[in-house]
């Protein structure tokens, strides 16, 4: 048998696992790894400028492709800036392997130089944690993680490695285990079918019924069924903020992004259904609003693969745990043995209701006639310039919302946003890792001011790297998703929420090699996207100035049910 | 309600922080907590005593249950079970109290493990009202010190919490 140190293990059991890109910042405890990084090519690291941005690079590579996304650290401060994006992909499901330097096995506990706790900081925001004991351990150890992230929940697992265990000198037999077998994890393989049959009994009584659907969905792989389903039933589907692109924007059945910045039409359907069927959505309470107040007549059919997400904040009747995606094609199997219809007259009384809704707000902003540009006249303008097939990464703020609100996803797997944690700096990052992972495709990230500052120096990594990533930065001069609270809840103090020292970014995306373009006026806004767009070699930095007063609305009331919402500064439900 | 939360899991490192953890981080509450491997020294088994109604030990078992390294668990008291506390407890026995603790010690079945001139050390099991009994009837002002392994249990019948 072939014998290699931790190191050589390390590497190799990535390339065993089909892993072809890792995204690092090397230090010294990690520097037998880049060793072996450097001598072997089917690994590619990629070297970013802060380790905060590797977890996110990864994380937007998993996103986009549903493949584990793969981070490389040094212990201590490596380490812990690592920390704010494996959070991140922890709140959103997602599979990742991060691998930590630790420091010598001996060193441990004596606080060390470089030393962190990495499995302790960890804990709570990580699936699983390994930490390395002995250098034959490792292939397992790496089967294991990669096994545990992306099976059941996914999820971010973290290895520690000392540097004692990677030693070049120590050389131990390699084998790659073909089967991991863990006695203690095994997550559901079906949803079980006396439940699904109880769902399409009460699917086919419903009178006022929706479908909402999350982001379970999207990593499930069951977008395709989702909108089998519904088309079979005729039933409005809703999105989760993660959900966006697992049901068509443009079907007749959409109505719209439900929650905190939901659509008017969304949240009333909710608030007004007799059967809400989730599926892989968890209840946030940015999507419910105040859960005892929760949709009050409705009963709840409830599809996830995490039984611990079942009735945890919002009570299922008809619980069903499994992959969404098995769930969902017996469930379709059952509605066609059934053969029957749900109620007909019921449903179209419902569906003019919902008409009704969408033509109260149906998203509607007022446009300055001569003045400032709206942001969701920018996201607009986007979606016409990609022909709306982009990969749209966002950032955190209001922008977001009007990305989210405005853009329209067609396809899952398209919008790639931190919904959980809310993690300002992970759009630039993220499109990294989605650019890489389709170099030839169209990645726009939609940021503010504030955000993309919070991991800019990444425009150098673009820049290595060759990443012809278009950033929308929507300039309102502000961090106006909090002045907006500021605005509705504080009478207006704008307590640090504005900022009057923005540098130029045209010219700083020109110092960092790229191209910048400013636009102030919505006439030239069109024109100067096509033109971004069209370098499609070049990272083009827009940096668009915008109506800085602006509110995202609908914005439901706080503690308030789901039909509680502003529709605009003045008026409300 | 109170209930007895028994597990079954890897004899690994880091497996009981991750238990002990996750109370905290969800905000629940544990009240005893003992932990020991079992014949099968790959497996540790970890009993604690915690309150809540049934929505808040439901989501607690199913979050232990998410636990890589728990390989089982069973909620004791949901059913018939036997329930054990050990207590080491020394009290003042002076004078006439000196006979008294000892009746008492005896009425409770409890051990005598150690004594002097002044103090009596008794063993005493039971299930965990018994031992709150005991140190009430010796009376709290006699009562040096007091150590509790904290709850064992385990289910009546044939049921086994086994793989
Ligand atoms: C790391 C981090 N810090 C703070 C916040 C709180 N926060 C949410 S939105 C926001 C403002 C974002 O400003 P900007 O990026 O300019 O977006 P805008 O709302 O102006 O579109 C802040 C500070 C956060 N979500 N993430
Ligand atoms: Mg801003």
């Amino acid at each position: 048998m072939e014998k290699l140190s931790g190191a050589e293990m390390l590497i190799r059991a990535l390339q065993d696992e089909g892993v072809e890109h890792l995204f690092g910042y090397p230090g010294g405890a990690v520097l037998h790894i880049y060793d072996a990084i450097f001598q072997q090519d089917k690994v590619q690291h990629i070297l970013v400028r802060h380790e905060q941005a590797a977890t996110h690079a990864a994380d937007g590579y998993a996103r986009a492709t549903g493949k584990p996304g793969v981070v490389l650290v040094t212990s201590g401060p490596g380490a812990t800036n690592a920390v704010t994006g494996i959070a991140t992909a922890y709140m959103d499901s997602i599979p990742m392997v991060v691998v930590s330097g630790q420091v010598r096995s001996d060193w441990i506990g004596d606080d060390a130089f470089q030393e962190t706790d990495m499995v302790g900081i960890c804990r709570p925001i990580v699936k699983h944690s390994f930490m390395v004991r002995r250098t034959e351990d490792i292939p397992e150890i790496v089967r294991k993680a990669f096994y545990i992230a992306t099976t059941g929940r996914p999820g971010p697992v973290l290895i520690d490695i000392p540097k004692d265990k990677t030693a070049p000198q120590v050389k131990l037999p390699y084998e790659f285990p073909k089967k991991v077998k863990m006695r203690s994890y095994t997550p559901v393989a079906r949803g079980h079918s006396g439940q699904i049959r109880k769902a399409v009994e009460e699917l086919m009584k419903a009178k006022r019924p929706v479908i909402y659907a999350g982001g379970g969905v999207v990593s499930g792989n069951a977008s395709e069924l989702l909108t089998a389903v519904a088309h079979r039933l005729g039933f409005p589907v809703t999105n989760t903020l993660m959900g966006l692109g697992c049901f068509p924007y443009n079907d007749k059945q959409f109505v719209g992004m439900l929650g905190m910045h939901g659509t008017y039409e969304a949240n009333m359907v909710m608030h007004n259904a007799d059967l809400i069927m989730a599926v892989g959505a968890r209840f946030d309470d940015r999507a419910t609003n105040d859960a005892s107040k929760y949709c009050p007549g409705a009963t709840i059919i409830h599809i996830d693969v995490d039984p611990a997400t079942i009735s945890k904040n919002v009570r299922a009747d008809v619980p069903i745990v499994g992959p969404v995606q098995q769930v969902l094609e017996d469930m379709l199997g059952m509605l066609d043995e059934h053969g029957g219809q749900p109620d007909q007259k019921a449903l179209g009384r419902w569906w003019e209701e919902i008409e009704g809704w969408r033509k109260v707000h149906g998203l509607r902003f007022e446009v300055n006639e001569d003045g400032l540009m709206k942001p969701q006249q920018v996201v607009q303008a986007l979606h016409r310039v990609t022909k709306g097939d982009a990969y749209v990464t966002s950032d955190v703020g209001q922008h977001q919302m009007f990305a989210a609100q405005f853009y329209g996803f067609d396809k899952p797997r398209r919008w790639i946003n931190s919904g959980g944690l809310g993690t300002m700096g992970f759009g630039l990052p993220a499109a990294m890792g989605v650019q890489l992972a389709f170099p030839d495709a169209t990645v726009a990230c939609v940021t503010g001011e504030g955000s993309i500052q919070m991991n800019i120096q990444e425009l150098s990594t673009c820049l290595q790297y060759g990443l012809p990533i278009k950033i929308i930065n929507i300039n309102n001069q502000a961090l106006g998703m909090v002045r907006q609270w500021q605005d509705m809840q504080y009478g207006g103090r704008h307590s640090s929420s504005y900022m009057e020292s923005l540098p130029d970014f045209v010219k700083l995306a020109e110092s960092y090699g790229h191209v910048g373009i400013k636009v102030d006026r919505f006439e030239d806004l069109e024109g100067a996207m096509e033109k971004a767009f069209s370098l499609k070699d070049r990272l083009v930095f827009m940096d668009i100035y915008v109506d800085p007063t602006e509110h995202v609305y609908p914005m439901q009331i706080a503690d308030g049910a789901m039909r509680d919402m502003w529709l605009s500064k003045t008026e409300r439900t | 309600m109170r209930r007895i939360i028994s597990i079954l899991m890897e004899n690994e490192p880091g497996a009981l922080s991750r238990v002990v953890g996750l109370f905290s981080q969800r905000g629940y509450n544990i009240e005893t907590l003992t932990v020991a491997p079992t014949e099968d020294n790959t497996l540790s088994r970890l009993t604690l005593t915690t309150f809540g109604d049934d929505r808040t030990i439901e989501r607690i078992t199913k979050h232990l249950n998410k636990l890589i390294e728990v390989v089982k668990l069973v909620d004791l008291t949901e059913g018939s079970h036997i329930e054990r506390e050990l207590m080491l407890i020394k009290v003042k026995a002076t004078g006439a109290q000196r006979a008294e603790v000892k009746r008492t010690v005896d009425i409770f079945r409890g051990q005598i493990v150690d004594v002097t001139s002044s103090v009596y050390t008794v063993q005493l099991t039971g299930a965990s009202d018994k031992l709150d009994a005991f140190i009430n009837a010796i009376g709290e002002t006699q009562v040096l010190e007091v150590v509790r392994s904290g709850v064992s249990g385990i289910s009546r019948g044939e049921k086994v919490l086994s793989i």
